[in-house]
């Protein structure tokens, strides 16, 4: 085997990294030999894309190291792990839109005439050596603004080769590709590999890591699961190890006997990121929309609630339709958005946790148009209370509180409006589990005093602990709409991915 | 249970189709919109009163020119980083002070001591922009709006109400900006090879392009390894540097220097940097084209003059350009935004 006769190009051994209190990766392992590609599976938030970084050089691990050719190495930067000829391609190619093609390819690497000028016209040519040998018919002269992802990922390579790199790393780069243009980067990554690059593939679709892979890395909730041989492993096994972990009684959704449909959503579309999205919540209920990373799940709830615009399509609240693109509008009919990033959209940080709570309120609150401090603390004290909310006092800074506690606050401050539609946008993202389970009994018992819930999440045992419907959406689309009985792990992943159910 | 498991049809567009060809030539043609503007306003002037052409005409309005163009390529090399550096005239003002009394101290200091001792002040005070904006991580926009009270301040208490007159000042000091070199003034020689400089170093090395690169995708930059902090103190000092340069030539150019020279000067810079189609944005523009820019504010002034036009309109006038300069760039991002949506659905 392999691992037996050749020292691998790149090893990650034992690495560890932290932010705050979350622990990203914890104590993970691989190899990337030359030679071969390696994929590196998991969940979303498995810390697949911490690994990337650390070895972009972005972030330093915690513990642990990098070795590269058996030598250890500490990257202080990005510019340090290019030198040790490690190239990345992010999920979101990093191109610079002013510059021509040619210029992207050759930043910081130019080649220069006598009078140590940029020589254009080498580079030019340089450029078009490297589109010549990928085989694609790329103008080196044009700005990379308005290149479609597909080529700018070519480019991305073509920036590799041009620095010798001998380890590609690759983020999820089919994410936005068609099919035809995953088989041209295919094509080109498997010369490379050829050619003696080690590559390491990060990709949720399996039949692309059967077709382009050896080895695959799987990992979960930042821990290193195993490192196997693609050929040794079923689709079903890997699944299996992804998702692998006691469910427990963590998520305690109470049944509630469904009321009225408050939320009818119909043939929703938004060129290019959704479309003909159709599915409605009753009283009571908890929906959970399901699926990958960009698979449009966040932008169609901002839509519903009327943050972005929507090209056709119609979303009726107890059976009146609301306008479009007013969340005034979605609020007043009793809508409430518990958004996916705390810190930039759900909370001002540095408002005191009162100020917080009662922002969305503050009309309603005022007196002649002015706050006292009075009616604003009683509403907070009454919110804060009912969530538990850990705090020392009301006047502190939002900032101050962990991660789940600020959640509570964000939580606190829709609830208090008094909605008939929570809409929470990955609500335990980031936190512990003894808070997450705080914030999951909450969203039960809301729901069984007859609040329609939709819960966007990435964590298939929280939906399948808390959904009483499933709606796994796939590259904008909806996949597969599953009740709580049909639901199970193997089910809503398959959807996601887009394989054929073999249950 | 209902599973949908169509592929998504690939869109199947040509790899490589020249689209954006045409913002390209848009974006190139920015420069020639000025030229256009000029000559349109030149010709219009001067069928009006022909004196508009004359020799001393022509000579005035590049004098005027010289010292906003100095100042706008160091304004345009830190506007392309995706920043501002708005304490430009105070830095004038601190510089035209300080050697103006440096050269009335010492009448005998030849001219190029003068001119090194402002590219020296302006130098060290764009050096400390630049270390606040990077390593404080304050905007660029709130800093060197501090630090143009703070040179201001400074000078005003330096001075204290006093000023360097015309006849203090070494006759070598007051010749200068009249003297030529083949026919052609110091002051706008000097402004000359400034933009020439500015504008081969944009265009011809790594530096100039790592700064548009900075300035395209500040995020992309530090991915790609470029060193962000080292080039973008270059260019606040580069550009407080040139302030300073343009200090001694307002010095050498109107006598008298008092505290308040160079006062609300910012404000005609970036505007002259704007109108010149540089990108507010960043990433896209040119050092020759924000000289341009610099130009047609001028000439859009002594214009109105000779047009008889109340003096008045003038700030209307380049309030409107900046306007429109700043459409036109949200013009052809828009296009650009709507059609990599339309290209790149995958739905």
């Amino acid at each position: 085997m392999a691992e037996a006769n050749a020292r691998p190009r790149l090893e990650v051994h034992d690495v560890t990294k932290s932010f705050g209190a979350v622990a990203a990766v914890q104590g993970v392992s691989f190899p990337l030999h030359p030679g071969e590609a390696h994929a590196l599976v998991g969940e979303n938030g498995a810390g697949k894309s911490t690994i990337v970084k650390m070895l972009a050089g972005v972030h330093r691990p915690d513990t642990g190291t990098l070795r590269v050719d058996g030598v250890d190495v500490d990257f202080a930067g990005p510019a340090d792990a290019k030198a040790a000829g490690i190239a990345v391609i992010y999920q979101e190619p990093t191109l610079f839109p002013d510059l021509s093609v040619a210029e992207n390819i050759a930043i910081g690497n130019q080649p220069l005439t006598r009078l140590r000028q940029i020589d254009r016209r080498e580079m030019t040519a340089n450029a078009e050596r490297l589109f010549q040998r990928l085989g694609v018919p790329l103008d080196p002269s044009r700005p990379a603004r308005g290149l479609s992802i597909a080529d700018q990922q070519l480019v991305e390579i073509a920036k590799a080769l041009s620095a010798e790199a001998r380890v590609l790393i690759m983020d999820e780069p089919t994410a936005a590709l068609s099919a035809v243009e995953v088989e041209r980067l295919f094509a080109v990554v498997r010369s490379l590999r050829d050619e003696g690059a080690a590559i390491m593939f990060i990709s949720h679709r399996f039949e692309e890591i059967t077709a382009l892979c050896e080895r695959v890395t799987i990992m979960r909730d930042g821990k290193h699961v195993a490192t196997e041989l693609v050929a040794e492993l079923s689709v079903d096994d890997m699944i299996r190890r992804m998702v692998g972990r006691d469910l427990s009684a963590l998520f305690p959704k109470q049944d509630v006997e469904p009321g009225e449909v408050v939320l009818e959503v119909e043939g929703l579309s938004r060129e290019g990121v959704f479309k003909d999205i159709s599915f409605s919540v009753r009283s009571g209920e908890i929906v959970a929309l399901a699926g990958l990373v960009g698979a449009g799940r966040s932008e169609v709830m901002q839509a519903v609630f009327g943050v972005d615009p929507y090209d056709s399509g119609t979303v009726k609240v107890h059976g009146r339709r609301l306008r479009k693109g007013l969340p005034r509008a979605a609020m007043a009919a009793g809508m409430a958005l518990v958004p996916e990033d705390r810190r930039q959209q759900g909370l001002v940080m540095e408002l005191s946790i009162e100020r917080n709570v009662t922002l969305p309120r503050a009309r309603k609150l005022a007196r002649l148009g002015l706050l006292f401090g009075g009616a604003e603390r009683e509403a907070a004290l009454t919110w804060t209370q009912k969530l538990q909310t850990k705090l020392g006092r009301l006047s502190d800074a939002v900032g101050t509180l962990s991660g789940g506690n600020q959640q509570k606050v964000v939580l606190a401050k829709w609830l208090a409006t008094g909605p008939k539609l929570l809409i929470v946008d990955e609500p335990t993202r980031g936190i512990d589990v003894g808070t997450k389970a705080e914030v999951h009994r909450l969203m039960s018992s809301l729901a069984a005093d007859g609040l329609a819930v939709v819960m966007v999440s990435s964590e298939l045992p929280e939906v399948l602990g808390m959904a009483d419907r499933i709606v796994v959406l796939r590259e904008g689309r909806i996949a597969a709409q599953l009740t709580r009985a049909e639901a199970t792990e193997e089910s809503v992943m398959y959807a996601a991915m887009g394989q054929e159910v073999s249950v | 249970m209902t599973v949908t498991s169509d592929r998504p049809t690939p869109t199947d567009a040509p790899l490589g189709t020249p689209a954006p060809k045409r913002f390209a030539g848009l974006l190139k043609t920015r420069e020639l919109g000025i030229v256009l503007a000029l000559a349109l306003l030149v010709a219009y002037t001067a069928i009006d009163n022909p004196r508009f052409l004359s020799g001393q005409s022509i000579r005035d309005n590049l004098l005027n020119t010289a010292i906003l163009a100095v100042m706008a390529t160091g304004q345009a090399i830190v506007v392309i980083t995706r920043n501002i550096d708005l304490s430009v005239g105070s830095v004038l003002g601190i510089s035209a002070f300080a050697v103006a009394t440096m050269m009335s101290n010492n009448q005998d200091l030849p001219m190029i001591v003068a001119l090194l001792a402002g590219l020296a002040i302006g130098a060290v005070a764009g050096l400390l922009n630049g270390v606040l904006v990077r390593y404080g991580k304050v905007p660029a926009l709130v800093v060197t709006l501090g630090t143009l009270y703070i040179y201001r301040g400074i000078t005003y208490s330096w001075a204290g109400g006093s000023q360097v007159n015309a006849d203090e000042l070494p006759g070598n000091f007051l010749t200068f900006a009249n003297d030529s070199l083949l026919g052609i003034p110091w002051l706008v020689l000097i402004a000359l090879v400034v933009i020439a400089a500015g504008s081969v170093m944009m265009r011809n090395y790594r530096i100039g392009r790592e700064l548009y690169a900075i300035g395209s995708s500040p995020a992309a930059a530090e991915l790609a390894g470029i060193k962000v902090a080292r080039n973008l103190l270059s260019a606040f000092v580069i550009s407080g540097a040139l302030a300073g340069l343009a200090g001694v030539l307002y010095a050498a150019r109107f006598g008298t220097v008092d505290a308040a020279a160079g006062n609300g000067y910012e404000l005609n810079v970036v505007a002259a940097v704007v109108v010149g189609g540089v990108a507010v944005f960043g990433g896209s523009g040119s050092v020759w084209g924000a000289a341009l820019g610099a130009l047609l504010l001028t000439v859009i002034g002594s214009a109105l003059a000779v047009l008889d036009i109340n003096q008045f309109w003038q700030q209307a006038i380049v309030g409107a350009l900046i306007i429109l300069a700043i459409c036109a760039d949200r013009l052809v991002a828009f296009r650009i935004a709507r059609s990599l949506r339309k290209r790149d659905a995958h739905v």
